[in-house]
């Protein structure tokens, strides 16, 4: 048996089973559990990777359960999959790419920044739950198997949002608000699958893309699915969630939550281009994501610029970045069956959404563990009690400017490119979006400004005489996180040639999905 | 070239830029080093010029973070009152934004296809 063909189950079976042995682990020795799911995520690092490289070279990879060959989609005699199936091709490879990385540094961050709790063995095992969960929305072919995954990662979540313990009450409020949130999220997700089992008597993504009519109750569908999968992306008006969420969780966990978050992204571009492609309206859905963008980003970044907290503000900031990955793509879908405009300078914009969420998860990620570290050694998120902490924390001052300067698009670092790509191609749509998008990261260097003078800059103040810099596993995960950042940018063209134009044509070429699973390609 | 990303309109390369910067650096040191060269350090030259006011102890001229931007959003208020007034933190009506945001898509989506 050659194991390399079961790379797709295997990066989820791994933490899957993991997490189910974790509690066994910590019986015997507790301080082992989290060098224990930092080699199993490791272990998933490295098969996403070894299918990354498979899946450009080769192709899209289908994994069928159950069946003889995990590649036999369709049984003989049968027209329609039955079986449970992921399916992954370059965009669903880019998020699980993503996903294995934020987990295995947020994994190497929790070993000295999670210490000092208690309930360990736990911990780690609703982090590996968290991680499978965001791994299976990403690589399902299937309906209802995606609502399951979906629970998975919101279960998991609500307990690590309150993790910190039930005798503060923020964590407990918040892990509740996403509790109820993620409910209606998934009931009305688990509607649509519904109607669509009860109208074609499918689930399978590909063969209900390769027969859905866009009649009304494919519309309903369509409207049910668009706003919770918003929502759990943090889109404005439905983000309010995010900064009590974000902010409450234990900092490496925040990071994974930006990724889970970016998972319902990821399913809301796949069922509006890979589901639904041109049979729907796609001016008018376009301009849908495209306004939820316009507001996410503006919005988000003027409530940034009034926090006090610090993992707040950089919440409120993930939102906005969240609006420029909505309008990149939104633009594409709204010139989606337009091959003009899609090629002159839809692919373009589709490029930069999409780059932006690799991009976002970096520096996001960095900006999040920075004040994970800051609190660390302060014990308090409040930036009116912070000061002066540059001269006694350098290395995280480092990390902070470049994650700084990367989510407010300054250049040399990878923000800019995703930016510059999204607004040269946005402005050849509507020229206003592409302004108030310079405009939102002029207003995002403004508050990261306040944060680096309030937090870093100043006196040393008498009362953090005794802060030092964060151990060393704190800062390895965040130096993972700068090379990243700064390689991104450095080399846009590799990342966006090789990762990010396949991940779109992706996503565009409906026909290549549905031919995976159905045949014809 | 490597580093060199197509926008569709132009082109970015971040190498030029960093090169392009440490030329300028470069060039801005140069012409700083051959500035003033009667600054001398730990004397009365390095104190703060406020027009013969006592100086505040360091700790105390801190600004913390409630302070900065105090005037772009008094200037702006009259837009932040009612978006921080949104944000009640009631679950209720996190809920219910998601409804209001459903029935508003379903209904241009029904309407416009």
């Amino acid at each position: 048996m050659n194991l390399l063909n079961h790379t797709p189950i295997l990066i989820i079976a791994i933490p899957l089973l993991a997490a189910f042995l974790l509690p066994v682990i910590g019986r015997i020795n507790k301080k082992t559990t989290g060098i224990f799911t930092t080699f199993v995520l490791s272990i998933s690092l490295i098969l996403t990777i070894l299918l990354t490289v498979k899946i450009l070279s080769v192709g899209p990879q289908v994994y069928v359960f159950g069946a003889k060959s995990p590649a036999l989609t369709l049984p003989s005699g049968l027209k329609f999959p039955i079986r449970i199936m992921f399916q992954i091709d370059a965009m669903s490879i880019f998020m699980g790419l993503i996903t294995a990385v934020i987990s295995f540094v947020g994994a190497i961050y929790s070993l000295t920044f999670m210490e000092q709790h208690s309930g360990l063995d736990k911990y780690y095992s609703l982090l590996l739950l968290l991680t499978v969960g965001i791994f299976g929305i990403e690589f399902t072919g299937d309906m209802f198997n995606f609502f399951v995954f979906l629970e998975i990662a919101s279960i998991a979540a609500v307990a690590l949002i309150s993790f910190r313990g039930v005798n503060l009450g923020e964590p407990v409020e918040a892990g509740f608000k996403y509790m109820v949130v993620s409910s209606i999220a998934a009931l009305i997700v688990l509607f649509a699958v519904g109607i669509f089992y009860g109208k074609y008597d499918l689930l399978n993504f590909a063969a209900l893309a390769s027969v859905i009519k866009y009649s009304q109750l494919d519309k309903i569908a369509l409207g049910l699915l668009v706003p919770v999968l918003a929502m759990k992306a943090g889109a404005v008006p439905m983000h309010m969630w995010t900064p009590d969420a974000y902010s409450e969780a234990p900092a490496p966990i925040t990071i994974i939550l930006v990724s889970a978050s970016q998972a319902s992204l990821y399913a809301l571009f796949r069922v509006t281009f890979s589901l639904y492609n041109i049979t729907l309206n796609t001016l008018s859905v376009g301009w849908i994501i495209i306004i939820l963008g316009l507001l996410s980003m503006f919005i988000g970044v003027t409530m940034a610029i009034i926090q006090k907290d610090i993992k707040r503000l950089i919440a409120y900031n993930a939102i906005s970045q969240t609006g420029y990955m909505l309008l990149g793509v939104g633009v594409g879908l709204a010139v989606l069956a337009n091959p003009v405009a899609l090629s002159k300078y839809g692919i373009t914009a589709m490029e930069g959404g999409i780059f932006h969420i690799i991009n976002h998860a970096m520096y996001e990620g960095l900006l999040f563990l920075t004040a994970g570290a800051l609190f660390f050694r302060t014990g308090t998120r409040d930036l009116d009690k912070m000061g002066g902490l540059a001269h006694s924390m350098k290395y995280t001052t480092i990390f902070f400017i470049i994650g700084a300067a990367a989510i407010s698009g300054l250049p040399p670092f990878n923000g800019f490119a995703s930016k510059l790509l999204i607004y040269e191609s946005v402005y050849r749509f509507n020229p206003l979006l592409s302004i108030i998008a310079m405009l939102v990261s002029i207003l995002t260097l403004a508050s990261f400004v306040k944060v680096f003078h309030s937090a870093f800059l100043g006196p040393k103040l008498p009362k953090f005489k005794e802060v030092r810099e964060v151990p060393r596993s704190m800062v390895w995960a965040m130096v993972v996180l700068s090379c990243i950042t700064i390689f991104f940018g450095l080399f846009p063209d590799l990342i966006v040639k090789n990762l990010v134009h396949p991940a779109v044509m992706a996503l565009i070429e409906q026909f290549k999905y549905t031919g995976t699973v159905l045949g014809g390609i | 070239m490597l580093g060199l990303l197509e926008t569709g309109s132009g082109f970015w390369s971040a190498i030029i830029w960093v090169i392009v910067v440490l030329v300028i650096g470069g060039i801005v040191y140069y012409i700083r080093n051959k500035g003033e060269k009667s600054y001398k350090k730990n004397t009365e030259q390095d104190k703060p010029f406020i027009s013969g006011n006592p100086e505040l102890s360091k700790e105390g001229s801190h600004i913390s973070a409630s302070h900065i931007f105090w005037g772009f959003t008094e200037a702006l208020k009259d837009y932040y009152a009612p978006l921080v007034k949104t944000h009640t933190g009631n679950i209720n009506d996190y809920a219910s934004w998601i409804v209001i945001l459903m029935v508003i898509i379903l209904i241009i989506v029904g309407v416009n296809g």
